[in-house]
């Protein structure tokens, strides 16, 4: 204890002006990160010391696409963010943002394909080049984290830059649950803003399962009549579209996940045809307790399980414009098959021996529907680790294997690999799994390409999502409990394998967590300290609603796509109008006070 | 508790993950909320299936005992909290009403000494409700109005409904009274500034489950953000900016506030550790740390060797005594780290003088008997961890110990054997998370669990919930703490018997939707389900 002791040390470290980093007792590891300094980290970031001025108040974002709605409305969200950083400060000189798309499509939608790489060059003219509309996106986003406020003269700076940047992996995922809880409508929008300020570029909308069945179908509107869990915890397809177009118009793809056999209670509600009747001693539709329901997995012998869900996915095709769609498949426990007689004479008359050739059967089947309607398709582990053999363009994700106790994921993404299949993992990025302090840190450090495999093997494993089960969250606590825990994961998506100096991150993550807060979404902290005059709860944001931007809960019988939303504190654009007149000057002069003590010396 | 809380810290760097099965879909099913149920539950708590319509647009509060501004406010208050337009089109759930045949019109509360000017330990809080009562109305009684405070929380728990489909209670019989006379509330405001709206918030939502006492963890190592009138340099130097900062308008507003829903705010300033913040507008203050003959330019705990320090001490507590209405002050005394004291000579000096020899807990215990006697001087009641009484400190005979590390029941014993009051909070420190629905830890942990006399027993007089601010800001401090501070709140509410989790989960489950309704991030802790309408 006193040896622990003899470490004791008092260290305040002063940095970018809105963040003091005070450790007592054990000094703060790593680098403090220059003002900023964007996250993810850029492929290429070369800063120059020298500064340029921005005219903030007239700030414009010029680009070569006349009449694209996806650039025309990033630019507008741009101005609006830059603008926040406008605090009376006198007028700079740079007034023009040049966006320059060398492809001069404008792409409706996002997809797996598409190229998100760009340049930034930050001169005496700040220029964005991109090779197509969602390069441009990705740009944008990393210019106006390079902001930052002098405090001199409260003037709006850069310091010169030039980055030359692409993804890491293509796919950059977050998956959300809205079965065990269901979450409005106006909190996956602004989810989808947090995912945008990080580069994620896949919403996995985890939308049904057991639970509760809040999809409104067009086909079959009784699914969730009677599965959802009211009337009012349902997302209907207006819902569903403004969550698309939303999630378009950042560059982010919606792949909704209709998981099936396993997890489908919610389904058997209005169509109870769909399940397997189990068996308990020579009774049909009885449950055995620890083992299975009385009706449980889609029934595979059944040719009408088939077509339902050939008519059901050519309804998702044509709601969701995305060319994948995700199956599921996982935890498709035997033991219900196992009970039945009907099952075991199915099998026979089909020459199968083991159950595993079921799933197999009921697999190939299903993924047989998906590409009758045009379906690409994402599946769970579990059929390919059973054995199953899958069609050749399955993308298969991990997701056992992320806790000690268990065969560790590096052994599933080898064997996954060299079947040959595309992966993405998920398995250590479960946010859902909370613990006390720091816990980024180990999504953080957690390299997909961390298992024995060849070359071809790596290139296999086109990326990966972090995953929020909503046992125990909802709209009261999901954005707090994924911000930044999750900006952790996009980073190592994103940014190169060698970046990855988790004491020199913590900083970055910490402006990047109290960058989100500056733009409404309530990251909570992974540090002491504190973020800016924007931050919840003083003078500038008293109003205890700031911190989620909504009024103070969701009535959801209200039409859900016109949640209230509260304008000063939610949307980009009214907060700037608010904040100007409040902001006070002492606070920039302290901050003054700060950027004069920091290091522009830093590494970068 | 912050070198727990560093050791902890540490320990996650390095541990890879614990636990068992990853599976990603958990077979639980949703617990079913009760309708109109209280939370804690009250002492006796009878309910008929016979239910009265209540109308909304005609509902009365009567006084007709005594009566003051803290009644008149509490009435508005519950007027709009059980008559919420929020709640236009609310889905209920079936529930157990069979008839409903006339109506309640009113509640007429009978408050029977006059009011008293602040809560304080020890008041009052028991009161009877009956619905109905003779005159088709129904009737609070209590002593004090603090017992009407806590019987109109849980009047406005017992109605359901909207005003869509009118408003209903059943008929109910209820006499209570809290088994503990201390349940608090930490929060921490130096790791993380937290806003006045904020901690206004929470003092709402701890009304709604009978807490009584605010301990504000005011400052800290970290930050100071109390503005002290007689010393303002100490924030405009230690809080972490200008913005950061509790004026003594802002204190007045959360005492008021809090005096309002019959809740004490007990403000801590820990000394002699935790007190780096403090060194920033005091100086000569703190320790100056040496290594090799040398001063290193860091401090250690406030300098107990000085009189400028008894002086500065004196002064500043005078003023917190005017400040805080409350007898109580908490004065933390918790983990002095004695290696800057053993380094500075001067000390080393005072120590011979003193004849302690190399026993630094000596010297704290010196420091903690000069400033219990100002205390004392001062008239001022006070609460400290029980570091204080470990190291053999003399403290008064009615001084509060708050227990909060591990082995609690050894402690417990201990400190109410040497005669003091305690309160336990070792088992209850909410800022721990940990996966899934932990809530049962919380509401298993009985204060009592400790071998000792009845007279030992009878000298718990509490325990307190505790919310460290390391991870919790504005973001997310509401929904950490709420329902999970619940759980603490009914233990120290109800009988001792009332320890059965599975029959408490679904009127928790109503407890946290209600919470939700009335505007609340209560988190879920139960599993799936939900809530209507949904935060």
């Amino acid at each position: 204890m006193i040896l622990f002791w003899c470490f004791v040390t008092f260290l305040v470290t002063l940095c970018n002006g809105h963040l003091t980093y005070i450790a007592i007792r054990l000094p703060l590891q790593g680098s403090v990160a220059a003002p900023g300094a964007p996250w993810p980290h850029p492929k290429k970031w070369i800063q120059d010391s020298e500064v340029i001025t921005l005219n903030v108040q007239n700030i414009n974002i010029v680009h070569n696409i006349p009449g694209c709605d996806v650039l025309e409305e990033a630019a507008n969200r741009h101005r609006d963010i830059i603008q926040l950083y406008d605090v009376g400060g006198a007028t700079g000189n740079i007034r023009n943002i040049h966006v320059r798309v060398r492809s001069s499509v404008c792409e409706r939608y996002p997809h797996d394909k598409m190229d998100e790489s760009y340049s930034i060059y930050v001169d005496a003219n700040v220029t964005l080049t991109s090779q197509t509309i969602w390069g441009a996106l990705r740009g944008l986003e990393t210019l106006s984290q390079l902001i930052y406020v002098d405090e001199k003269t409260n003037q709006v700076l850069m310091n010169k830059t030039t980055i030359h940047d692409e993804p890491r992996f293509g796919y950059r995922g977050l998956m959300v649950d809205t079965a065990r809880h269901f979450i409005p409508v106006s909190i996956l929008k602004k989810n989808l803003d947090a995912m945008s300020y990080n580069k994620l570029n896949v919403f996995h909308w985890h939308i049904v399962d057991d639970q509760s069945f809040p999809y409104e179908s067009v086909t079959f509107p009784e699914l969730s009549k009677k599965g959802a869990y009211s009337p009012v915890h349902v997302y209907s397809q207006a819902d569903v579209a403004e969550i698309i177009e939303y999630a378009r118009l950042r560059g982010i793809r919606v792949i909704p996940e209709f998981d099936t056999p396993g997890h489908t209670q919610s389904w058997g509600k209005s169509h109870k045809e769909l399940l397997t009747p189990c068996w308990v001693n020579s009774t049909i539709g009885r449950a055995l307790p620890n083992y299975h329901g009385a009706y449980e997995i889609f029934n595979p012998m059944l040719d009408t399980t088939f077509t339902f869900l050939r008519d059901f996915l050519a309804e998702i095709r044509k709601t969701f414009p995305d060319q994948y769609v995700h199956l599921g498949m996982d935890e498709a426990y035997p033991y219900c098959w196992q009970s039945s007689p009907n099952v075991t004479e199915f099998m026979e008359k089909n020459n199968m021996t083991e159950y595993s050739e079921l799933e197999e059967y009921y697999t190939n089947r299903v993924l047989n529907v998906a590409k009758e309607v045009n379906y690409s398709y994402v599946i769970w582990q579990e059929p390919i680790e059973h054995g199953v053999k899958a069609k050749p363009d399955t993308i298969v994700e991990v997701w056992k294997g992320g806790r000690a106790v268990e065969t560790n994921w590096a052994e599933y993404m080898a064997n996954i690999t060299q079947l040959g299949y595309k992966t993405i993992l998920s398995s250590c990025w479960y946010l859902n799994y909370i613990s006390y302090g720091q816990d980024w840190r180990k999504y953080y450090e957690c390299e997909p390409h961390s298992f024995i495999g060849s070359e071809e093997q790596k290139e296999r494993v086109i990326g990966g999502e972090a995953c929020i089960w909503t046992e125990y969250v909802d709209g009261t606590n999901i954005l707090s409990r994924l911000w930044p825990r999750a900006s952790a994961t996009a980073e190592r998506l994103w940014s190169p394998r060698d970046v990855n100096d988790t004491e020199d991150a913590k900083y970055r993550l910490d402006q990047q967590r109290c960058r989100m807060l500056r733009r409404g979404i309530p990251a909570e902290p992974i540090l002491d300290g504190y973020c800016g005059d924007y931050e919840a709860g003083t003078e500038t944001h008293k109003d205890v609603q700031s911190y989620t931007g909504y009024t103070h809960y969701t009535d959801l019988t209200q039409n859900t796509a016109q949640t209230r939303i509260d304008c000063h504190r939610g949307s980009v654009n009214c907060c700037i109008q608010t904040n100007i007149g409040i902001i006070t000057l002492t606070f920039y002069f302290l901050m003054s006070t700060l950027i004069n003590k920091l290091s522009f010396k830093n590494d970068l | 508790m912050a070198v727990t809380v560093a050791v902890i810290f540490l320990l996650c760097f390095f541990s890879t993950g614990r636990g068992n099965n990853q599976a990603h879909h958990e077979e639980s099913y949703s617990t079913t909320p009760t309708r109109g149920q209280p939370w804690p539950m009250p002492q006796k708590y009878s309910v008929t299936t016979k239910t009265y319509d209540i109308d909304s647009n005609n509902f009365q509060f009567t006084a007709s005992g005594q009566t003051c501004d803290i009644l008149t406010k509490a009435f508005a208050r519950y007027k709009t909290i059980i008559f919420s337009p929020q709640d236009t089109k609310l889905r209920f759930y079936p529930n157990r009403f069979n008839r409903v045949e006339e109506g309640v019109t009113g509640l007429n509360v009978k408050v029977q000494k006059p009011c008293e000017e602040y809560p304080f330990l020890g008041m009052d809080e028991s009161y009877e409700l009956m619905v109905p009562d003779s005159n088709g109305q129904a009737t609070l009684s209590s002593v004090s109005v603090w017992g009407a405070l806590r019987g109109l929380e849980t009047f406005s728990q017992l109605i359901t409904g909207t005003p869509g489909n009118g408003y209903k209670i059943n008929g109910t019989t209820i006499s209570d009274s809290p088994r503990f006379q201390h349940r608090g509330l930490l929060f921490d405001t130096s790791r993380h500034f937290l806003g006045t709206d904020v901690l206004k918030k929470n003092l709402d939502a701890m009304a709604q489950s009978k807490f009584n006492v605010f301990h504000w963890h005011i400052v800290d190592d970290q930050s100071f953000p109390y503005v002290s009138q007689a010393f303002p340099q100490m924030s405009q130097m230690g809080a972490y900016d200008q913005m950061h900062l509790y004026s003594p308008n802002d204190v007045k507003e959360i005492i008021d506030y809090a005096r309002d829903r019959g809740i004490r705010v007990i403000p801590e300033f820990d000394t002699p550790g935790h007190s780096q913040s403090w060194g920033k507008g005091i100086t000569d203050l703190l320790t100056k740390c040496y290594s090799k003959g040398t001063p290193t330019g860091t401090f250690g705990p406030i300098d107990p060797t000085v009189n400028s320090t008894f002086q500065f001490l004196n002064k500043f507590f005078t003023e917190i005594k005017n400040v805080f209405p409350d007898k109580y002050v908490h004065l933390g005394g918790d983990e002095v780290s004695f290696s800057c004291w053993q380094s500075n000579p001067n000390i080393t000096e005072f120590m011979k003088q003193q004849k302690f020899g190399t026993n630094y807990a000596k010297l704290e215990e010196y420091y903690m008997q000069k400033l219990i006697d100002i205390m004392n001087g001062l008239d001022k009641g006070y609460l400290i961890w029980q570091e204080v009484i470990d190291n053999g400190a003399k403290v008064k005979a009615d001084t509060v110990v708050e227990v909060w590390k591990g082995g609690w029941q050894a402690e417990m014993g201990k400190v109410t054997g040497l005669g003091y009051q305690s309160l336990l909070s070792s088992c209850w420190y909410l800022n721990y998370i940990s996966y899934g629905s932990d809530w049962n830890k919380y509401y298993l942990c009985e204060p009592y669990n400790f071998k000792g006399t009845e007279a030992q027993k009878k000298l718990v007089i509490g325990g307190e919930a505790c919310m460290w601010g390391e991870f919790v800001d504005d973001t997310n401090v509401i929904s950490r703490t709420w329902p999970r501070a619940s759980v603490v709140a009914e233990r120290l509410w109800s009988a001792q018997s009332v320890n059965d989790s599975k029959a408490a989960a679904p009127r928790l489950e109503e407890h946290r939707c209600r919470m939700v309704r009335r505007g609340f991030q209560a988190e879920s802790i139960n599993g799936p389900g939900y809530c209507t309408p949904e935060y």
